[in-house]
């Protein structure tokens, strides 16, 4: 295998695992500062995906549907949260899988009755009609170095929000101890609702950006949430640290699965997952 | 806990049981034209039960909130399908062994790894294993991808050479699907009555104290989930039987999602109710299904509407409108009437999870 | 190391949180039926003591011997098969099973395996025989069928010492059993515990100096993770270095 085959899908492992990072994160957040495991994570990536393409349409321009596919996504999310989320901090993990399940059911429905049942594309802006060569025969295309280096300053972001900011800092007081938070005098219904939209609004982002180079298609929020599911039990709930390392090892497993067991290509990623648990029961991070 | 049933509780149960099983006389007289495809959405209904009665098993009993259990249940159905030869019929007495085999092999190996964490750790590893199921046979040209497998011939009942019976007669195997579905309840019930069954309903209701006491939950658990598994195997088996057909569907965690709606909506850790879940719930998307194309939007809405108003699911419901004490209960009460054990009647009811131990504890209400 | 005259010993048991040391190089030995105290300023360790003794906690270091055998290290349901059961600070009972379930079900943790599957649990006869016994012996022979979380506080501290009896170990642990009762509770609890410390090696953990002093015979006490002294029950109240740090005023009245 050569070298630059190789480092493209270094790239490409990267990339994904990017991508999967900012789905992951919100779904990690909402559990480790509210305590609920969401199962309609995954319907945001979708919502934002279908935002775009059908944004895209209506203006013409993929930025302005991605700009646009934000605050959609983060309102979304606080309005779901506002008036159903919030009943679920009192009750257990089987309410919650149960109650979010029925989000999905609603949210999947809504898509079709919205968009219907067909599989659409975004054609990739001009600016990004170009790639890099890297040999006579491969090369790498813009888009994907682009969209990996608006995800990794989105985590730097992300990173320097969690870590300097008050508002990060009650994020960690949340992921730590979820009790202290209520102690702390913090708005606690303003926090959970900022917190769960902007993990809405990550996962829609993460679902606009993915148009380009991904289908957009029913379904597609089922199998990131899985993935994320895999990430966040590899790097420990609750951990953003965890859900980046995390991102990263499946990202590359499943770029690298496909190229070595094309055939089982989805099972590395599970591989890598059980390897953990039998090694980690609680994540690298917990 | 292994609750005794009041005997008016028992008694409805049981006329239910009757009208079930007479079916195939009165249905023909009341539904004519619809009959023969009730008669086939029922035995989908009960092989549907058989499945919600071994997650409730693990949800309402043992405490363990399986979101990857229809993994064993499409298991089963693969066995069968993989063996069965493609003109002839499969050998029952081979096939049968062979998927229960599988699945509870598969479901030991993924039970290993899946009790070692627990609340909604548990949860996601469930799923994420499901889901490895479901891409298995996805991803597999030999089970036929994406598009399923079929089976041609259904397995022969035969005993020296005759035929016992013949699964393909739509009445026989309605009437295999009921025995099956009672033999479990039984089965579970006994289950449920021995040391193992008093560990493990314990073990759903406080594990600390478990192995305070000398028991190591871990195995019981495990054990639970294996045992679990294969019967969602047998499903899966009776399942890939009725509809001469599998696909990876049947893995996915849709079908284990709407099998956990069945268990909370028929009542949680009480056996008959998630067999009564696996009714409503398949009736009431029938009834969506005949209004709308979009009859997920109101099972969605129904959905969200059991947990928002049912916590103890529809048994809760009955063991309170059959155990409410008449009047003038002075001797004895209900529990001497059935003699059977020490626990009142209670359906689980679910409790918010402690911020110590980030578990999702089901434990039972005192009534 | 020679044999000791101990039934059960520690050796220089420790417990590190992180950074936080809060069982340090504690030996203490417990004669057989012999009524033993620990007890120690709120923090002093001994809530961790109880749980590295009993195997709800792996020690960081030391030894926990058991009729000259290292204990340490193994988990609580082995812990407890080997005789050495604990009653828990906080109610920790089955609230919607009955009392004689409680009973029942710490009863057939002394079968040699309850990966039974068949036959019913209740036609166990030595195990119900066990669980009524255990029940009688903590005053709640009449409470059986009652389910546990409807029963009183006090009553529900009965059971917990019921579940420790059925499962008949040689040893008691009990942690703080008269932790949040009132004074008619702590009376009849007091009795039940002197009455068990003639047939029983009990260890008590405990904040009650008049329930320690009725009941213990040897007391060691436990100051920031270490054990400060350790003797009979005279010899300890005497001592100015315990007085100092721990009985302070209150023990004057004794």
């Amino acid at each position: 295998m050569d070298i630059w085959f190789f480092l493209i899908q270094v790239l490409n492992g990267v990339q994904y695992g990017l991508l999967l990072f900012l789905v992951a994160s919100g779904l990690t957040l909402i559990f480790g500062i509210m305590g609920i495991i969401n199962l309609a994570h995954g319907a945001f990536y979708m919502l934002g995906a279908y935002l775009a393409w059908w944004l895209a349409g209506l203006t013409g321009s993929l930025a302005a549907a991605v700009l646009l596919s934000l605050p959609l996504a983060a309102g979304i999310g606080y309005v779901i949260e506002a008036l159903l989320v919030r009943v679920l901090y009192k009750r257990d993990h089987l309410d919650q899988v149960l109650l979010t399940y029925g989000l999905i059911l609603i949210f999947n429905e809504a898509q079709r009755i919205f968009w219907g049942n067909d599989v659409h594309g975004v054609t990739m802006p001009a600016a990004f009609n170009w790639s890099i060569k890297l040999t006579e025969a491969q090369s790498y295309p813009s888009y994907r170095l682009f969209l990996s280096a608006v995800c990794a300053a989105l985590a730097v972001a992300m990173y320097v929000v969690i870590a300097r900011t008050r508002f990060g800092m009650w994020v960690r007081a949340g992921a730590s101890n979820r009790d202290m938070v209520a102690a702390l005098g913090i708005n606690v219904k303003l926090l959970f609702g900022v917190v769960f939209a902007v993990g809405a609004a990550l996962a829609g982002l993460a679902g606009a950006l993915s148009t380009p180079i991904t289908s957009v298609a029913p379904g597609m929020g089922d199998t990131v949430l899985i993935l994320c599911f895999v990430v966040v039990v590899i790097g420990g709930v609750g951990s953003v640290k965890g859900a980046f390392l995390g991102a990263m090892l499946i990202g590359l497993a499943d770029t690298f699965g496909k190229v070595f067991v094309p055939d089982y290509a989805s099972f590395t990623v599970y591989g890598v997952m059980a390897a953990v648990l039998l090694w980690k029961p609680r994540g690298l991070f917990a | 806990m292994t609750f005794t049933m009041s005997r008016r509780l028992a008694i409805l149960l049981l006329v239910l049981l009757a009208a079930l099983a007479l079916f195939p006389l009165w249905g023909k007289l009341a539904f004519a034209a619809k009959f023969p495809f009730l008669m086939q959405k029922l035995t989908g209904i009960m092989i549907l039960a058989i499945l919600a009665m071994s997650l409730d098993l693990l949800v309402g009993v043992a405490g363990l909130v399986s979101l990857g259990h229809a993994a064993f249940f499409g298991l089963g159905g693969y066995v069968l399908a993989m063996m069965s030869p493609q003109y002839e019929a499969a050998n029952l007495w081979l096939v049968l062994p062979c998927a229960l085999g599988v699945t509870a092999l598969a479901s030991l190996v993924v039970g290993f790894l899946s009790i070692r964490t627990s609340g909604i750790y548990f949860i996601m590893v469930t799923l994420a294993f499901g889901q490895m199921g479901y891409y298995f046979f996805n991803d597999s040209k030999a089970a036929g991808g994406s598009d399923g497998a079929f089976i041609y011939v259904k397995p022969a009942v035969e005993a020296f050479g005759v035929t016992l019976l013949d699964l393909d007669q739509k009445l026989t195997f309605f009437y295999v699907a009921l025995g099956t579905l009672v033999a479990v309840y039984a089965l579970l019930r006994l289950l449920l009555a021995s040391p193992f069954g008093r560990v493990v309903r314990a073990i759903g209701v406080n594990e600390y104290r478990v192995q305070g006491l000398g028991f190591n939950p871990m195995a019981y658990k495990l054990v639970a989930f294996t045992i679990a598994g294969t019967i969602a195997g047998l499903g899966g088996f009776l399942a890939a039987t009725q509809y001469g057909f599998v696909n990876p569907a049947m893995l996915g965690w849709h079908q284990s999602g709407h099998v956990l709606v069945m268990v909370i909506l028929g009542g949680m850790g009480t056996l008959f109710g998630p067999v009564l879940g696996a009714f409503i719930l398949e009736l009431a998307h029938f009834a969506f299904e005949s209004v709308t194309d979009h009859w997920l939007l109101p099972m969605g809405v129904m959905v969200i509407a059991i947990v928002l108003l049912l916590p103890k699911g529809v048994a809760g419901l009955l063991i309170q409108w059959t155990t409410l004490p008449p009047p003038q209960a002075g001797e004895g009460g209900e529990r001497s009437e059935t003699g059977e054990g020490p626990h009142p009647p209670t359906a689980a009811r679910r409790v918010p999870p402690s911020p110590a131990s980030g578990r999702g504890e089901v434990k039972e209400a005192p009534p | 190391m020679t044999t000791s005259d101990f039934i059960l010993e520690t050796r220089d048991l420790t417990k590190v949180f992180g950074g936080l040391v809060a069982n340090s190089s504690v030996s203490i030995g417990f004669k057989e039926r012999q009524a033993h105290a620990v007890i120690g300023p709120n923090g002093a360790g001994k809530s961790t003591f109880v749980n590295l003794l009993t195997g709800h906690l792996p020690p960081s270091g030391g030894q926990i011997l058991f009729k000259g055998a290292n204990i340490a290290g193994l988990p609580a349901h082995k812990v407890t098969r080997l005789g050495i059961g604990r009653s828990y600070q906080k109610t920790n009972i089955f609230p919607s099973f009955t009392c004689f379930e409680n009973a029942r079900l710490a009863a057939q943790s002394r079968l040699p395996t309850s990966m039974r599957f068949l036959r019913p649990a209740l036609s166990y006869a030595e195990t119900n025989r066990k669980a009524n016994e255990a029940l009688e012996a903590a005053g709640l022979a009449a409470r059986a069928e009652r389910v546990a979380g409807t029963m009183s506080y006090g009553e529900q501290r009965q059971l917990e010492i019921a579940m420790v009896l059925a499962t008949a170990p040689e040893i008691l642990v009990l942690d703080e059993p008269l932790a949040g009762m009132g004074k008619e509770e702590s009376e009849k609890m007091v009795a039940l515990l002197r009455d068990l410390a003639r047939r029983y090696t009990l260890i008590l953990v405990e904040h009650d100096m008049d329930a320690v002093f009725a009941i213990a015979e040897v007391l060691s006490v436990m100051v920031n993770g270490t054990l400060l002294e350790s003797g009979p029950l005279e010899q300890v109240r005497a001592s100015k270095a315990v007085q100092d740090a721990y009985l302070g005023d209150g023990a004057e009245a004794y």
